[in-house]
């Protein structure tokens, strides 16, 4: 399957890529790994004129502590993610979830930034960057700006980038002391995307859950903050019950998706199921 | 709009114009004629295409060739030393890690990636490692003690070293 004809453009600077982002306009798009993109041109569901290679940018490729916070350029692949002790010792659901991304040879080409502007349903970093209250920082013809990652995912496929703008960096902030956290998913076999997944990071003082970050995906058309599980855990102790109790909260209200692999019922069920695993990960 | 690419495959320097939607295993197939890289799935599933570029296995089918323009590329064809078989290639030769063939320069292209990663991996490491590789014939019993034959040699060859 080959791709529609398209024109290429290799960008030698982020500044560049936005220049000829600008340039091209609703006809270009910006390829990274492409591990997303290529996939849906071979398939000719998106047939874009131009392309805007950044691939290659060491400008977007580091992981690195800034202050209190780390700081992910958006050109690291999954696999510098999963094998950097940074990320991991900021929060391990960084590497979990990096190491449960496709397999090797995608995890070696496929981007943090691709995957979040993408922003497949049911994509894996979505909910560990809004669990992790990740910042995502974009850049654009008129300077820079920053979304939380919360406010990030808009729908199906749908992202507060604008057209002309690129994702640059995300930035963690540092988790406070006794802070653990851990992705579980449910996985397709074929594709390894998630059915259902859960990214959650938990804050203990004395048995009890200080603070808790909760975040689902694969569930419902974007990944979201499941709030009113974070709020039956707030302040309780963190027993099996309390965390088991906890868990019956998530997908609560939300509108499912469903297809020829997994119903919505099922769906909702594992919100559940998995949102406990990832809760009593991060909890102990 | 055609661009001009450079590439070392297999150690040899070429340069050609390429039209920018060509993949990267049309070109090393069509191109350079190296047919060992296969097409198996071509939707980034099935591995068959692993190559590997700068030392990183990749799935060939989902790259394009003017991605790999100034990379090192290595394919099955590359393995092999004057002649005699790359360690992982008699690994599957001695344990029976092939019988129809088609998946197996990815199988060994993927492994090769973990093995320079991790030169003793354990049987489920070596599974792990081959997640995105699918065989339909061996039930990939044989295709780990492939990739654990070549691991023992290649070790033994360094402490001979």
């Amino acid at each position: 399957m080959i791709p529609n004809k398209f024109d290429y453009h290799r960008a030698t600077s982020v500044d560049e890529a936005i220049r000829l982002m600008a340039q091209h306009g609703m006809d270009a798009k910006l390829l990274a790994g492409g591990h997303s993109l290529l996939p849906a041109m071979k398939l000719r569901l998106n047939q874009p004129g131009v392309l805007v290679d950044i691939g290659r940018l060491a400008e977007l490729r580091y992981i690195k502590k800034e202050g209190d916070s780390l700081v992910i350029g958006a050109g690291a692949t999954h696999d510098d993610i999963a094998n950097s002790d940074m990320a991991r010792s900021t929060l391990s659901m960084l590497s979990e979830a990096a190491n449960l991304i496709g397999d090797v040879q995608v995890r070696n080409k496929g981007t943090l930034g691709g995957s979040l502007a993408h922003a497949d349903p049911a994509a894996d970093w979505p909910a560990v960057m809004i669990a992790a209250h990740a910042n995502i920082e974009l850049r654009g013809p008129n300077g820079s700006r920053t979304v939380s990652a919360d406010d990030f995912f808009t729908g199906f496929y749908m992202t507060a980038l604008a057209e002309d703008e690129i994702i640059t960096a995300i930035r963690i902030p540092a988790p406070p002391k006794g802070t653990h956290s851990s992705y579980q998913k449910f996985m397709q076999p074929a594709s390894r995307f998630a059915i259902v997944g859960c990214a959650a990071s938990v804050t203990k003082d004395g048995g009890v859950c200080q603070k808790v970050s909760v975040a689902l995906t694969g569930l419902s058309d974007t990944a979201f903050r499941a709030s009113n599980v974070e709020a039956a855990l707030t302040g309780k102790k963190l027993t099996k019950e309390n965390i088991a109790a906890a868990a019956q909260a998530a997908g609560e209200g939300v509108m499912a998706m469903g297809d020829h692999f997994a119903s919505e019922e099922y769906r909702l069920h594992l919100a559940k199921v998995f949102a406990k695993r990832a809760l009593m990960a991060a909890a102990e | 709009m055609a661009t001009t690419i450079q590439v070392t495959v297999n150690g040899k320097a070429y340069s050609h114009d390429v039209d920018p939607r060509t993949l990267l295993v049309q070109y090393l197939r069509d191109v350079l004629g190296l047919t060992g890289t296969h097409v198996g799935c071509d939707t980034s599933n099935c591995g068959a295409c692993t190559i590997l570029v700068d030392g990183k296995a990749v799935k060939s089918c989902t790259m394009l060739a003017v991605q790999a323009d100034g990379s090192e590329v290595k394919t099955i064809e590359g393995m092999a030393d004057n002649g005699t078989l790359h360690p992982l290639q008699e690994g599957f030769r001695e344990e029976h890690g092939l019988q129809c063939g088609f998946c197996t320069p990815g199988m060994i292209m993927t492994s090769a990636d973990l093995l320079e990663r991790n030169p003793n991996p354990t049987e489920h490491e070596i599974r792990e490692a081959l997640e995105g590789n699918f065989c339909r014939c061996t039930g990939y019993h044989n295709i780990v003690k492939s990739v654990q034959y070549a691991a023992k040699k290649i070790s033994n060859q360094e402490k001979v070293a």
